[in-house]
């Protein structure tokens, strides 16, 4: 069973409707006792990051998240918002966030012309092999919306860049967790199998 | 590299897509979920509903179609028609719709904007806005006026002034649909994309008028734009999505190759 946590934003019923069509069985949940005994979670979403881990906080979720699922070896995927606020800090709304990996998440760069938000379909490069990109070739587009973009403190925690601006991160990963900057459940075939390979995924 | 979207738009009617499409033999022709699944599956970034019915019947039919949709397609899509409150918004949206386009309803309700922003976000909100040529005045210094109620009445209001504050009311995006170039093949009108999207820090969508890849190049370069709109070019065989992306790589201009 594959959890998708719902922690009051966020479009989450088409997460939801992704993994369901693959086949696996999932649920949606804001139950911190649910989450507790979840196999498989997904943190996905669209949201502001200091409103996300006001809700997180009020619910309880953070520390069931970070003890129940993060170090205790489940595995664990962020979905936009969800890459976000598993970093340390964010600018957006000066939020402190999860602080699952070093570092902090920044806004793109309004000069130049760059339309902020960034909206639409990217190019993901891998810089790392991982099981989430079995069978994707890379240079595949998915489809983003984001204003922010992470910028993880430890290199080995990138594994995949994109170019908008500014090369910035757009999958990370570490140990049990892997998380998008782009909507899985929203770039087509390539966005599906790779929803499909997280279901699937047997972290070390 | 950010690719330009290109986006296919379907008329619907009473839950039925209104022009008569030519379609392979296996797709249910009139059938919009079947023909939104046909382009996705031939490489469609995104795909745009627009509901002609706007009767509190063909609403429901409407929510219907959107929820068979975002059942089988896995590519952002938006439905607009008829939206004239939150409410009507918030149904299309839980139905699995990506983003909502708002239209006339906006021009008499400009507020639609910033309330429909706030509560879903503004990625979610498109102001879509159907343009004429006249000449430049006083009220319309660019030459370019809204007019509303497809396209039967104009409302002295200048396009270009109108993007803009649609861009601060909290709109996400913007079509801009030319009446003018609307279902004539011709081009889009790039004098009218180009001066939108040179004002706006928003993405801009070039509507009316796609008749080849070349058109489409056009709106993308000298036009700016950041998506086109495609209909007949596609409705009636002439062109397929895969075959449109084929060409504008071959030009040199940035789409999605992976689906």
């Amino acid at each position: 069973m594959v959890v998708i946590l719902d922690y009051g934003a966020g479009n989450l019923a088409s997460v939801l409707r992704a993994v369901e069509y693959l086949g696996h069985a999932a649920m949606i949940t804001a139950d911190p006792d649910i989450l507790r005994r979840a196999e498989r979670v997904i943190f996905p979403g669209v949201g502001a990051a200091g409103e996300t881990m006001r809700h997180l906080r009020q619910a309880g979720l953070d520390r069931v998240l970070a003890e129940d699922i993060f170090a205790a070896g489940k595995p664990l995927l962020g979905i936009c918002i969800g890459i976000q606020v598993i970093f340390a800090r964010s600018e957006e709304d000066d939020a402190t966030c999860l602080g699952f990996l070093p570092g902090e998440v920044r806004r793109f760069p309004r000069e130049g012309g760059l339309k902020v938000p960034q909206i639409g379909w990217n190019q993901v490069r891998f810089v790392r092999p991982h099981p989430l990109f079995a069978g994707i070739e890379d240079d595949s587009e998915f489809y983003f919306v984001n204003s922010y973009y992470p910028v993880p403190a430890e290199p080995e925690h990138v594994l995949a860049t994109t170019e908008y601006g500014v090369t910035f991160t757009s999958v990370v990963g570490c140990r049990n967790l892997v998380a998008t900057q782009f909507h899985l459940e929203k770039s087509g075939r390539v966005g599906l199998k790779m929803l499909d390979n997280f279901c699937r995924w047997q972290p070390e | 590299m950010l690719t330009r979207r290109i986006i296919p738009c379907l008329d619907v009617r009473a839950g039925k897509v209104t022009k008569g499409i030519r379609f392979k033999d296996n797709v249910d022709v009139g059938d919009p979920v079947a023909m939104a699944r046909l382009y996705y599956e031939d490489g469609a970034d995104e795909i745009m509903f627009y509901d002609i019915t706007a009767s509190p019947e063909g609403r429901g039919i409407m929510i219907e179609v959107v929820r068979r949709v975002a059942r089988e397609i896995f590519i952002p899509f938006s439905v607009g028609g008829g939206l004239r409150s939150l409410e009507d918004m918030r149904a299309v949206l839980l139905a699995g719709a990506e983003k909502v386009s708002v239209d006339s309803g906006a021009v008499r309700q400009p507020e639609i904007i910033r309330e429909g922003a706030r509560r879903f976000g503004r990625q979610c909100i498109v102001l879509s806005m159907q343009v004429r040529r006249v000449a430049p005045s006083a009220q319309v210094p660019s030459g370019f006026e809204v007019v509303i109620d497809g396209g039967r009445v104009p409302t002295g209001m200048d396009a270009v002034a109108w993007a803009c504050r649609g861009e601060a009311l909290g709109a996400g995006e913007l079509c801009i649909n030319s009446i003018d170039r609307d279902g004539t093949s011709a081009g889009y009108d790039i004098p009218l994309t180009a001066a939108i999207a040179t004002r706006v820090g928003i993405p801009v969508i070039a509507s009316g008028g796609a008749g080849t890849p070349e058109h489409i190049y056009e709106a993308c370069t000298a036009g700016r734009a950041d998506a086109a709109i495609v209909a007949s070019m596609i409705h009636y065989g002439r062109w397929t999505i895969a075959g449109i992306k084929e060409r504008l790589a071959a030009m040199g201009l940035p789409v999605r190759r992976h689906w």
